[in-house]
């Protein structure tokens, strides 16, 4: 069972809710495969060995998984197209009709087979226990962690295992399972225990460490489908047979270094290896830890292209979140003060709904909930939308407080000239409003920027989602993490700009031109007193 | 000295205004003639700055009548405002110039640009025309100048002018003045009294709430005493001032004998 480590219980619950709605009204949900495409969603963030970017060509979607779905559309005579998503979010996915098919580890549970439809195993895995090779703790099975200090990732099958041994003296969980690997190392742990392939692809080539122990437990991985897309599903289940039986399943195995005695009994295939091992190899050679600083730049000017796609992807959301949210908070606003009662309380209620309930609810509820109504909006725009319906509320109240900080006797003023309330509010309130408004509203625009991270749960390869791969896929959090935070910040930095520029010139009333707003009178001839 | 209604500018008869916590006008009934000065004036909470924004329908009044020039605004008692009233009042106010006693200046303006909006945006006058207009108005209050300033950088007098001249680029018909020189530095009162003396030269209609007893007295064509919303006794200046009829307004005049006043009561 591969478990996902950015997950938090509460999304979970909330998986569980989108999902429910999504049953609600499966009509919808029928996969209706485009003439001649095989959608296929799938997690690349820190899925190595399933699915990641490859560590040579960060461009490049790799992994063994990636391998099989190219020999089933192959064989199935359909072009495979990729759709990314968050793990956790894969089988809502399913029922949203993102992708015809979902293949990332998804172990064939009974929770699992109530919601989707599988097809035979493809794979067949157990836990692996680890320990460093200077080992004096007398640790050869997994019965030997009594009492011990045992690493794992957090929320897993092995966490479960663990907890089952019962006198196990500590289990550490971890998000990134690099980390486990190293407390191993240095000998914060005394044992490492993980899913076969994320073992061998963590520490396979570490010489520090050794893998111990019999096989435990067993993990079975199948294709997921919607119960109705039966039809695909005995494709898919053709494509598998032909592809064990012709030995390609077993060749993919081999070169990615997975191939083991549980598949040996699972294919019923004893014979020796047929190929290179070629694809770990690559790995292991990517991962020596002997980086010299000129390659680790190298690397690090490789990912550019990648954080600049996500970069433009982060801008447009953004941005185009942004623009919902200052148009429709000023809608709000100017309801909330000028509507009639009804309409006024139901702009406040909006308002209140929306800053009282967390984003990450309103964007899941947009992108699976909404489908049940028939809203299906794309990727994009149920993030824009997500994004621009939440900051509309904070525009609002933003909007409102700039207009009650306007004297009332400027409105009178204008009323008293035969402008029409419109006309006052348009030439004298608005304009004045503006320039109180334009700090809190950068402010938010930069809180948004960040915010718009969140979109990478609905299958959007922003800056965040694009860190979370690269830093996964090369057990680097360090150099990425600067990447992408330097990233932000550029990209925050003209609106920044541009507010202090609008609060000048505006300022620039107050004083007949001579000093702007940022004069700081707290710092003038008072500083004395 | 009243005058009959049909050769008024202004009529205002049965006029009630109240609010939440009661009554703040009764029962006013006045005439004004083309090109009078009235002063309006009363101890403070009396209802005066009231009447005057029932006039320009900052605030509608509940019940009664008022008549600027040709423009008619009547209410029954407890008669809900509709799209025809509403119309009306709105016309009646551009039938009115009004001067607060904050000036109220757009500070996001120049000068000019205060004094030019109105005729583009109620009037859609062309820019080059309004800013003819206005440029003419800014020289009657001697703001010439001032046209490019912002409000911020005017000293007291001069904003009230300048507000003076804003009112009057609408061509109003009625100049109304809420206390417009309460905020001012004694030595800035003058500029803008001269300015409405000005005016009156010119055959304005003004009406000013004013506790400028000299001006009052002085410039009024006639004075307006008001107190608990009730209009208590109007008259001549020099009458009102020498000979009061009322024992409230006796009262109130009096107050202002030790600032020098020449009252006889």
């Amino acid at each position: 069972m591969k478990m996902k480590r950015n997950v938090l219980p509460a999304i979970r619950a909330l998986l569980a809710l989108a999902l429910c709605m999504s049953l609600i009204g499966p009509a919808w949900a029928v996969a209706t495969a485009e003439e001649g495409v095989l959608r296929w969603g799938g997690d690349s963030e820190g899925g190595f060995p399933y699915m990641f970017p490859n560590p040579a060509d960060s461009d490049e979607l790799i992994g063994f998984e990636v391998d099989i779905v190219d020999e089933i559309a192959a064989y199935l005579g359909l072009r495979a197209e990729y759709v990314n998503n968050a793990w956790d979010n894969l089988i809502p996915g399913l029922s949203r009709g993102l992708y015809d098919i979902a293949i990332n580890g998804l172990e064939v549970t009974p929770e699992h087979e109530e919601e989707v439809g599988f097809s035979i195993p493809y794979y067949k895995t157990f836990l692996q226990l680890a320990v460093r090779r200077d080992d004096d703790m007398g640790i050869a099975e997994l019965e030997d962690c009594s009492g011990k200090i045992v690493g794992t990732l957090k929320e897993s099958y092995a966490e479960m295992v663990l907890k089952e041994l019962g006198d196990v003296k500590e289990i550490r969980t971890y998000i990134v399972e690099a980390n486990t690997y190293e407390d191993l190392q240095n000998g914060r742990l005394h044992a490492a225990l993980f899913d076969s392939p994320i073992a061998i692809y963590s520490a396979g080539f570490n010489p520090g460490i050794k893998f111990v122990g019999r096989p435990i437990g067993e993990i079975t991985y199948a294709i997921a489908l919607t119960k109705e897309n039966r039809e695909l599903l005995s494709e898919i289940n053709r494509a598998l047979v032909f592809l064990r039986d012709s030995g390609k399943l077993r060749e993919i195995y081999d070169r990615w270094n997975l191939w083991s005695p549980m598949m040996a009994e699972l294919f019923n295939d004893y014979s020796p290896r047929k190929v290179e091992m070629t694809r770990y190899d690559e790995w292991a050679e990517a991962h020596r830890p002997t980086l010299t600083m000129s390659g680790r730049l190298k690397r690090y000017a490789g990912f550019l292209p990648a954080f600049g796609r996500a970069a433009i992807v982060t801008l447009e959301v953004s941005v185009t979140a942004m623009a919902i949210a200052m148009i429709l908070g000023l809608v709000l606003a100017i309801t909330r003060v000028f509507a009639p009662a009804w309409l006024a309380a139901a702009a406040t209620g909006f308002v209140e709904f929306m800053r009282g309930t967390p984003l990450l609810i309103q964007l899941f509820f947009i992108f699976y909930g909404l489908p049940n109504v028939g809203i299906k909006l794309s990727p994009f725009w149920a993030g824009a939308v997500g994004l621009g319906l939440n900051y509309a509320a904070y525009e609002a109240e933003i909007y409102r407080s700039g207009l009650f900080a306007i004297p009332r006797t400027q409105w009178e003023a204008a009323l008293a000239l035969g402008m029409t309330r419109w006309q006052a509010m348009r030439e004298v309130m608005l304009p004045q409003a503006m320039r109180v408004v334009i700090p809190p509203i950068t402010n938010d625009f930069i809180s948004l920027l960040k915010d718009s991270s969140l979109v990478s749960i609905i299958t959007m390869t922003d800056l965040t989602k694009a860190y979370g791969q690269l830093a996964a896929t090369y057990y680097d959090y360090f150099g990425p993490g600067i990447m992408v935070a330097l990233i932000y910040l550029v990209l925050g930095l003209p609106f920044v700009k541009f507010s202090r520029f609008a609060e000048r010139r505006l300022a620039e009333q107050d004083t007949g031109g001579e000093r702007g707003r940022d004069f700081n009178f707290y710092r003038s001839s008072t500083r004395w007193l | 000295m009243v005058n009959l209604p049909e050769e008024s500018l202004i009529v205002v008869s049965d006029l009630y205004k109240g609010f939440e916590d009661g009554e703040v006008l009764k029962n006013i009934n006045l005439n004004i003639k083309e090109g009078d000065l009235v002063s309006l004036i009363g101890p403070s909470g009396c209802g005066k700055s009231t009447f005057l924004r029932c006039l320009n329908c900052l605030e509608l009044l509940d019940s009664g009548y008022i008549r600027i020039g040709n423009v008619e605004l009547s209410r029954r008692k407890g008669q809900s405002p509709d799209e025809k009233m509403i119309g009306t009042a709105h016309d009646m106010r551009s039938e009115v110039g009004m001067v607060f006693q904050s000036y109220n200046l757009f500070p996001h303006k120049t000068v000019l640009q205060n004094v030019m909006l109105a005729p583009v945006v109620v009037k859609k006058m062309n820019a080059a025309e309004a800013r003819e207009i206005a440029m003419a108005q800014l020289e009657k209050v001697g703001l010439k100048e001032f046209a490019g300033k912002y409000p911020s950088t005017l000293s007291g007098g001069q904003s009230q002018r300048a507000a003076i001249a804003r009112a009057l680029a609408m061509n109003p018909m009625v100049m109304l003045y809420d206390e417009p020189t309460s905020a001012l530095d004694p030595q800035l009162v003058g500029e803008v009294l001269q300015v409405m003396k000005a005016l009156d030269a010119e055959g304005m209609t003004q009406i000013i709430v004013t506790h400028e007893m000299q001006f009052a007295r002085d410039a009024s064509d006639y004075i307006v005493f008001i107190d608990h919303g009730e209009i208590v006794e109007y008259d001549d200046g020099d009458v009102l001032f020498t000979n009061p009829k009322n024992e409230r307004t006796r009262d109130f005049l009096r107050h202002f004998n030790g600032m020098g006043m020449a009252v006889n009561c």
